[in-house]
């Protein structure tokens, strides 16, 4: 059988070229970058272009840009650096529809007495902008907001946000990792201080993220040990993965329009005809701006789990934010903090494209949908045969 | 992805008896769309009292619409006493077992069960018993406590994969432990052996003639048993123990541990001079 990918906010496939450009540092070229011979010394100067091309997409400089082994490390990075070198500033400001690698981290660091503020959306998503204005003190030591939503796809005004804070002295920081590569980053024209990547949802292999930090900003670093990153984070370079990520860079930056233009024409095509098809159904942040790639639709009176089942059974592989997929037994934060009725909350779904994708597969989805949810509201107690909820 | 038995995931992709009895006479209404999952078990009683027809709808996860499928299989043909005695574990042993998280669902089916058996004596829709300890989900204690009781829980963990009860924002997980700290003691009792104080005595005596002695005399020290006052073990020291200053550390470190172990957990031993 088949597999329709359709869920490429949660990894990506491998581009063949970034894995070409990879295998030899994997095979014949082995060596440690900070090797004084040529050997080693080599393989520096190919980590060197990586660099470039990883900080041309960010539209920064190559020594702004520190390679780390995920996002969540990047994200931790950022904040704990912030917090360290803010003198004794103890506020935090984030949202409530973060990812877990801030989310999670900002409810550990209240337990050590810091002060959290979670911005709240509203129920297109969008980050409450006057929330936010009032939340940045003299005490807030640094921003986390997310650039793109991995749920949603809804894209906050991360620059705006960030210029704010900029006014009035604070760091700040977004997670960038469903953003890159789908819309436009020109950091060296932003008031962004940090910003994560994670490789593997940009066509790089997983285990490798970077951490860019602007110039002249203050740092501590998360992992100390060796001198690699000038020092901002120790332990020998992961080699093939960062010249597989500086491969990946340059191909979306080459992609970008396509995202922009194929992926999103198929991605409005599934969203259109499955709410058309579809009766109680709808599209969560469906009016707010979204990622190109993204659509994450309601089904009511149905659960999740079971329509990713129903759709495994076919190939497709796509994402819920009901309870029973989230590993807790309560639907999605973000479609929680939405304010989506239970009734549409347990039976969302995610599809998130790729320039893999085709058509066909589109149309594949578009017919196999349908029927699936069907066949769930004939066993739900809360649906009756005229479409209507009891 | 959760790790589902192939029985389990062939009751999902192929529901038995799903639907609604038309001429039911036992209805049971449980769950709710907010907690996640929701069932409603139809039943179709004969005058006799057996179960001729049975039929369910669900609003839940894979092993949700399996465990309803299941559930209906079990019942049919079954007279209402025997009904009575399904329980959750058999719907889960029905199905060749569920992972533990997801344990809830049997025991969903189990409540559609009980609500639809007293639907069909008259009773009205049981009211709410007890006090409600977890919010999110609108779990009593009273079911919190039966679960424990018949699932042998023994921790908050258990306690959400088969209550759902504390899996919301975690405030009461506070009150799960007391709940099940409170069934512990009330089983305890009866699973702990009788022990008359004639039988402590001289267990203790044996244990340390057998257990306890050898290794002091080796050492030129001795011990003796002056007296057991309930779970007080006077004892004396004899020889090279009595003036040897580790002597308080080997009588409650090798002593206690040792009568702990072997005659009763709640003793404490106890060095009187003479």
């Amino acid at each position: 059988m088949k597999t329709i990918y359709m869920d490429n906010n949660a990894t990506t496939q491998v581009a063949t070229e970034v894995l070409e450009a990879m295998l030899p540092f994997l095979t014949d070229r082995y060596g440690n970058p900070s090797s004084a011979y040529l050997f080693g010394g080599q393989v520096a100067r190919n980590i060197r272009d990586a660099r470039e091309q990883t900080a041309a997409i960010l539209g920064a400089f190559p020594e702004e840009i520190i390679f780390t082994s995920c996002g969540s490390e990047s994200d931790n990075t950022a904040i704990m650096s912030a917090l360290n070198t803010g003198k004794d500033k103890m506020h935090i400001v984030t949202s409530r529809v973060e990812h877990p690698a801030v989310k999670v981290l900002c409810n550990e660091l209240t337990k050590q007495g810091y002060r959290v503020t979670e911005i709240p959306v509203d129920k297109e998503g969008r980050l409450d902008m006057d929330r936010y204005k009032e939340s940045l003190t003299p005490d807030t030591a640094i921003v986390s907001l997310m650039w793109a939503n991995n749920e949603t796809g809804v894209i906050f005004p991360v620059e705006r946000a960030a210029q704010m804070a900029r006014d009035r002295g604070i760091l700040f920081h977004t997670d960038a990792v469903q953003a890159v590569g789908k819309i436009p980053i020109d950091l060296q024209n932003s008031a962004i201080d940090m910003l994560s990547i994670s490789g593997h949802k940009l066509h790089a292999p997983k285990g490798i993220g970077v951490l860019y930090v602007r110039k002249g900003t203050k740092f501590s670093p998360f992992l100390i040990g060796g001198h690699q990153e000038r020092g901002r984070r120790g332990g020998t370079e992961n080699t093939a993965s960062i010249i597989a990520l500086g491969k990946a860079c340059e191909l979306a930056a080459n992609r970008m329009e396509e995202e922009n233009t194929k992926v999103k024409a198929l991605r409005d095509k599934l969203e259109r005809e499955l709410l058309r098809q579809i009766p109680n159904s709808r599209v969560n942040g469906g009016g707010s701006e979204r990622l190109p790639n993204t659509t994450n639709i309601s089904f009511e009176s149905i659960e999740g789990e079971s329509i990713l089942l129903l759709m495994d059974e076919f190939g497709i592989c796509a994402s819920s934010g009901s309870a029973c997929t989230s590993g807790s037994l309560q639907p999605s934060h973000v479609l929680r903090a939405m304010g989506v009725p239970f009734t549409m909350a347990h039976g969302s779904v995610r599809f998130s494209l790729s320039v893999y994708n085709t058509e066909d597969e589109v149309d594949f989805v578009i017919d196999k949908i349908p029927p699936i949810i069907a066949r769930l509201r004939e066993l739900s107690p809360f649906w009756r045969q005229e479409g209507q909820v009891c | 992805m959760w790790e589902y038995t192939d029985k389990v995931k062939e009751h999902f992709l192929n529901p038995r008896n799903a639907g609604e009895v038309e001429d039911a006479n036992a209805v049971g209404e449980v769950g709710s769309m907010a907690c996640g999952d929701a069932l409603k078990l139809t039943l179709k009683v004969t005058d006799e009292g057996t179960i001729e027809d049975a039929k369910f709808q669900t609003f839940g996860c894979a092993s949700a619409i399996a465990s309803a499928s299941a559930l209906t299989e079990l019942l049919k043909g079954k007279s209402l006493k025997e009904a009575e005695k399904v329980t959750n574990q058999e719907i889960a042993d029905y199905l060749g077992g569920l992972p533990k998280e997801k344990m809830h669902c049997s025991v969903l089916g189990h409540q559609a069960l009980e609500a639809a058996l007293s639907n069909y004596k008259g009773e009205a829709p049981k009211e709410q018993e007890g006090e409600i300890v977890c919010e999110c989900f609108g779990v009593t204690d009273v079911e919190i406590e039966k679960a424990i009781r018949e699932n042998s829980l023994s921790s908050v963990e258990e306690v959400t994969n088969y209550t759902k009860a504390g899996g919301g924002c975690e405030t009461c997980h506070d009150t799960i432990r007391e709940l099940i700290a409170k069934v512990r003691d009330e089983e305890a009792p009866a699973k702990r052996p009788k022990l008359s104080n004639i039988r402590k005595i001289k267990m203790i005596e044996e244990t340390l003639e057998r257990e306890i002695r050898p290794s002091l005399q080796q050492d030129g020290g001795d011990i003796e048993l002056i007296d057991v006052i309930g779970n007080r073990v006077l004892v004396a020291t004899r020889g090279a123990c009595a003036v040897c200053k580790a002597s308080e550390l080997t009588l409650t470190h090798l002593v206690e541990k040792t009568l702990r172990e072997m005659v009763w957990p709640e003793l404490v031993v106890e060095e009187v001079t003479e």
